[in-house]
């Protein structure tokens, strides 16, 4: 049926099994807000420009609005909550807030799944500064110092 | 119910578990049926509700239909692999490399991670790089239904118009196949806003040289028309000439006044067509000194 949560999802969130019942139009970025109530995984433009809103799943950086919480039945998610907390910054963090990473720090979400899903992948250093990296809009920052704390990251030659 | 806002009208979500099972539901369906694959473009528009479809058959749960076979033959697509697979892979690296610089401007990396090459082809936008590719490479769609089993299409049957296919509502993208022939090599190109934004004109240019001199050239763009547009004048202006800048220079003079093109809002007519001759001088430039 449409408009009722008539879909029972299991999925994993930050290594924590989540059980649901969810509408097969919740977008996955909602059910993480909303349902799970992790409200660290950010929404802009919500159809797939911005990159705020992106979080791995089976640790692919992806696009959680252009995802239903449904499509995650069975996967593993990682969002922003899984890296540091405010006493205990990741590695990556630490790297952003040394290198002043960020302003408003409204897209610095999205950016930091990117970079450590490149960082799981494999990814050289320059392939998440120059091709991943654009595929998130920061209209504060000018970019240059994102770019130093993800080199800063990759130099650490740390595994996260 | 939840107590927050959707974006997404309500609709019936079908998880199929089998290509019979997809074909099944979009047989018997009297609804509107979406297809999703990668989601990318579909979900996307289900959030501007510019698609209310009232049913969503999510297809990504189909086993055997993200294949990816390349060798000298050319490259055969199953409907759900993912770009970002596609682009790493070693044999179609090898075989059909235009392939994957096509797939490197699609989007960025998070969005490749769940386009499908078969959703790219399936959604036709007239800007997309992987039709004008098919198109200059005379490639092949293969579709399936319940009751008419599969066929296989060629690019000019099967792009109709903007997001317009021959696809009939009950059938299935099953594969996208990318023929290659002996002594034929193909590149691509485009112009964009910023890298990752659809092009303002992208060129396929295929060319079968022999001895210093073309006998046969395949010029595609996208971009320009409600559909990947061939150009002939300038694939018949090349054949029997020697590969050169003289050459190159004629291609992308025949080009600007053959391409279509309209203004909107990024740039004029005149200007799209001047960028898609650039594209062909920069092609052939580009595959001349290749070979």
């Amino acid at each position: 049926m449409t408009g009722e949560p008539d879909i029972r999802i299991t999925t994993t969130v930050n290594d924590v099994t989540v059980e649901a019942q969810v509408e097969g139009r919740t977008l996955l970025s909602d059910f993480l807000r909303h349902d799970v109530g992790l409200t660290g995984t950010h929404v802009a433009c919500e159809h797939g420009v911005c990159g705020a809103c992106t979080v791995l799943v089976d640790d692919q950086p992806v696009r959680s609005c252009l995802m239903l919480a449904a499509q995650v039945d069975g996967c593993r998610v990682d969002t922003v909550e899984s890296l540091g907390t405010q006493d205990d910054l990741s590695p990556l963090q630490s790297a952003m807030w040394a290198e002043h990473g960020l302003q408003c720090g409204f897209c610095t979400p999205g950016i930091l799944m990117t970079v450590e899903g490149g960082r799981r992948a494999g990814l050289d250093v320059r392939q998440v500064v120059e091709d991943a990296l654009p595929g998130h809009l920061c209209r504060c920052t000018g970019y240059q110092n994102i770019r130093n704390a993800i080199e800063s990251y990759f130099a650490q030659g740390v595994q996260a | 119910m939840k107590g927050y806002c959707m974006k997404p009208g309500p609709f019936r979500y079908i998880a199929a578990q089998s290509v019979e099972e997809a074909l099944d539901v979009l047989a018997s369906a009297e609804e509107d049926v979406a297809i999703l694959a990668g989601g990318q473009s579909l979900v996307s528009l289900m959030n501007l509700r510019l698609a209310r479809p009232d049913i969503v058959l999510d297809i990504n749960r189909v086993p055997g239909l993200a294949t990816v076979q390349a060798d000298d033959s050319g490259a055969r697509i199953g409907a759900l692999a993912r770009a970002a697979v596609v682009e790493r892979d070693a044999s179609v690296g090898r075989y059909v490399p235009a392939l994957i610089t096509a797939i490197g401007h699609i989007g960025h990396p998070q969005v490749r991670n769940r386009t499908t090459i078969g959703g790219n082809v399936a959604h036709a936008d007239p800007s997309s790089e992987l039709p004008g590719l098919l198109a200059c490479m005379e490639g092949t769609v293969t579709l399936a239904s319940a009751s008419r089993g599969a066929r296989e299409v060629g690019w000019d049957e099967f792009f109709i118009s903007v997001f317009t296919t021959c696809k009939e509502p009950d059938e299935l993208v099953t594969s996208v196949n990318f023929p290659m022939a002996p002594g034929w090599r193909y590149a691509y190109d485009e112009v964009a806003t910023r890298h990752g934004d659809y092009p303002l004109a992208g060129v396929s240019m295929g060319l079968r040289v022999d001895g210093g001199v073309v006998q046969e050239a395949r010029v595609s763009v996208v971009g320009v028309a409600d559909r990947p547009v061939r150009l002939s004048s300038v694939e018949a202006a090349a054949a029997g000439q020697d590969a050169s800048a003289a050459l190159a220079r004629d291609m992308a003079g025949i080009a600007r006044t053959e391409c279509p093109a309209s203004d909107d809002a990024h740039v004029s007519a005149e200007h799209r067509r001047w960028l898609a001759g650039t594209l062909v001088s920069r092609l052939m430039a580009s595959m001349v000194d290749a070979a």
